[in-house]
């Protein structure tokens, strides 16, 4: 809906045709030939099974895998072949946050640190005090006291944890962000509430986002388009209004009516 | 009459300076049916299964309460008695089906294990049970799985060995832990499928812990939800979930997000509704009795 019209001349990041393959033959393949665009201030699911591919299509949008075929450009940049010199720039730009911030997070550092040490080695801070004012304000706007700018890690609970995941991806004011699987280690009550603050923040900030996970409600609750992959593959593709309401893919369908929902549905286990 | 009866169980960790993880829990379990145990990290949903197993740390203590099964007090018994009953009359299918087999054994011992060593069976009649319980929970291969290791099965195939293990004792109860928390949504559903099926088809008694109130919804006949280690709510499924009382069980049931509901915003659990649960936390003293 948000990208009807604009797509063309809106389009942050765009991938056509990329495939990836391991192994030392690059014989196996994990993404065969997967076409995709990403417009300004869009979020884009991505929902699979394991063994769909998604973790490796965000990483390779990120050149953190090497695609074996096809093209990734970004901010109308081919970004598919740039070395890590060239690409630096561009890592404050897009911006990661992880499933599991535990293993993200130096564990030794404060989150002080965490979140002032990038800043002032891209120079998005003209200082320490600086940087320090712009940590202390994205802490609060992520919805944490300013007393965790003094702890540590493992000193914050896991929804505590992604809070400043979030912030650390956010306080670089980079124009893109992946998130995968963020809210799957999460109870319920915390997932919510870490959903509506990406929410709110890709609104603020016209982030365009690609968010993966394998959870079609979570998927649904925060982007615009989806993809749904399988082996590898497109199974399907659009926005979420008309994916969600009537799946074209065999697949979609098989997904959605997998999901156990809330309410007693006498025959849902036999359908 | 109950299959099994908690009451008032009451325990406190010795790793956490002595703090309360369960306090007064009461449940009773019928023969035959399936109770869902639900509630986010720390609601002692873990604990209570481990007690019942058997299997609780040595750093939780149990200060007070009971665990009847079958006539007999699961807590007051010797650990030779309990011995006799878990891993035979109560059974657990475990949360990760990666790592509760052993890597370097074949399926067939694994899966026979407890028919020869406390069933007396022989290895012959063992390995035929084993054949026919795979075909049970619709193995296609029976014999090539028998012969492989768990590194050559699908996450959801070992699920299925395991499920096959944990019926292999014939069971009266059967403590399913977060069964389905590691597999695909697709094979969730065929595993709550098999677990509903095997216990319908055995009469067995299950404990279904999860975090899933959509899972819950789909195979509990009754619920009991958790929080703090205290009971917050506990009725039969259908209508809790159509008619929830507590507070936080009505949070819960709007908080995650669902495909179908797409009009419906986020709605993360009130900080009012936590407040209400921890003044009803402080009305247990330190040994997990209630003080009102």
């Amino acid at each position: 809906m948000t990208t009807a019209g604009l797509a063309m001349t809106d389009t942050l990041l765009s991938a056509t045709n990329i495939e990836v393959a391991y192994g030392a033959a690059r014989n196996i393949k994990v993404l065969h030939g997967i076409d995709l665009t990403i417009a300004k201030g869009e979020t884009l699911g991505i929902v699979g099974e394991s063994g769909s591919g998604k973790t490796t299509l965000g990483r390779a949008l990120l050149r953190l895998v090497d695609v074996t075929n096809g093209t990734i450009t970004f901010d109308g940049m081919d970004i598919t072949h740039l070395g890590e010199n060239a690409l630096r720039p561009l890592r404050r730009r897009m911006q990661m946050i992880f499933q599991d911030p535990m293993s993200s997070l130096n564990p030794r550092h404060t989150i002080r640190q965490i979140l002032t040490g990038p800043l002032l080695l891209h120079r998005l801070a003209t200082d320490r005090r600086d940087a320090e004012r712009q940590a202390s304000k994205v802490i609060e706007r992520v919805g944490l006291p300013l007393a965790s700018l003094d702890r540590n890690p493992h000193e914050l609970s896991g929804g505590q944890r992604q809070r400043v995941g979030i912030a650390r991806a956010v306080v670089m004011r980079p124009d893109f962000v992946l998130a995968d699987e963020v809210v799957s280690g999460l109870d319920v009550s915390t997932q919510a509430q870490v959903l509506s603050l990406i929410g709110e923040l890709s609104r603020e900030m016209g982030l365009a986002a690609a968010f993966i996970s394998h959870d079609l409600s979570v998927i649904r609750a925060i982007c615009d388009r989806v993809m749904v992959l399988q082996g590898g593959k497109i199974a399907e593709e659009g926005p979420c209004s008309s994916v969600f309401e009537a799946p074209r893919s065999d697949y979609t369908r098989a997904l959605l009516d997998a999901i156990p929902l809330p309410d007693p549905m006498p025959g849902w286990l036999e359908k | 009459m109950s299959l099994l009866s908690i009451r008032n169980l009451s325990a406190v960790s010795d790793r956490d300076g002595g703090a309360p993880i369960l306090r007064g829990v009461s449940l009773d379990l019928a023969a035959g049916e399936v109770i869902g145990l639900v509630g986010e990290s720390g609601a002692g949903k873990s604990t209570i299964s481990k007690a019942v197993l058997g299997m609780l740390p040595r750093t939780v203590r149990i200060t007070k309460g009971s665990a009847v099964f079958s006539g007999r007090d699961l807590l007051s018994l010797s650990s030779h008695e309990l011995r006799k009953i878990t891993g035979s009359e109560i059974t657990l299918i475990p949360q990760d089906p990666m790592t509760a087999l052993n890597p370097g054994r074949r399926i067939e011992s694994q899966l026979t294990d407890g028919l020869r060593l406390k069933r007396g069976m022989s290895s012959t009649d063992a390995r035929r049970r084993g054949l026919e319980l795979l075909e049970e929970v619709h193995i296609r291969d029976p014999e090539r799985v028998m012969r492989a290791y768990p590194h050559e099965l699908s996450g959801g195939m070992r699920q299925r060995v395991l499920i096959a293990a944990a019926f292999a004792m014939d069971p009266k109860l059967v403590v399913a832990d977060e069964p389905t928390t590691a597999l695909d949504v697709t094979v969730q559903k065929q595993i709550l499928r098999l677990i509903r099926a095997m216990q319908a088809k055995h009469g067995t008694s299950v404990i279904f812990v999860t975090h899933d109130l959509g899972v819950v919804a789909q195979i509990c006949d009754r619920v009991t939800l958790l929080y703090g280690g205290m009971v917050v709510e506990a009725g039969a499924t259908a209508e809790i979930m159509e008619r929830p009382r507590h507070p936080y069980m009505q949070a819960l049931l709007t908080a995650g997000p669902r495909y179908d509901r797409p009009d419906r915003a986020l709605a993360p659990v009130p900080e009012s509704v936590f407040a209400g649960l921890r003044q009803e936390l402080a009305s247990y003293d330190h040994s997990g009795a209630r003080h009102d």
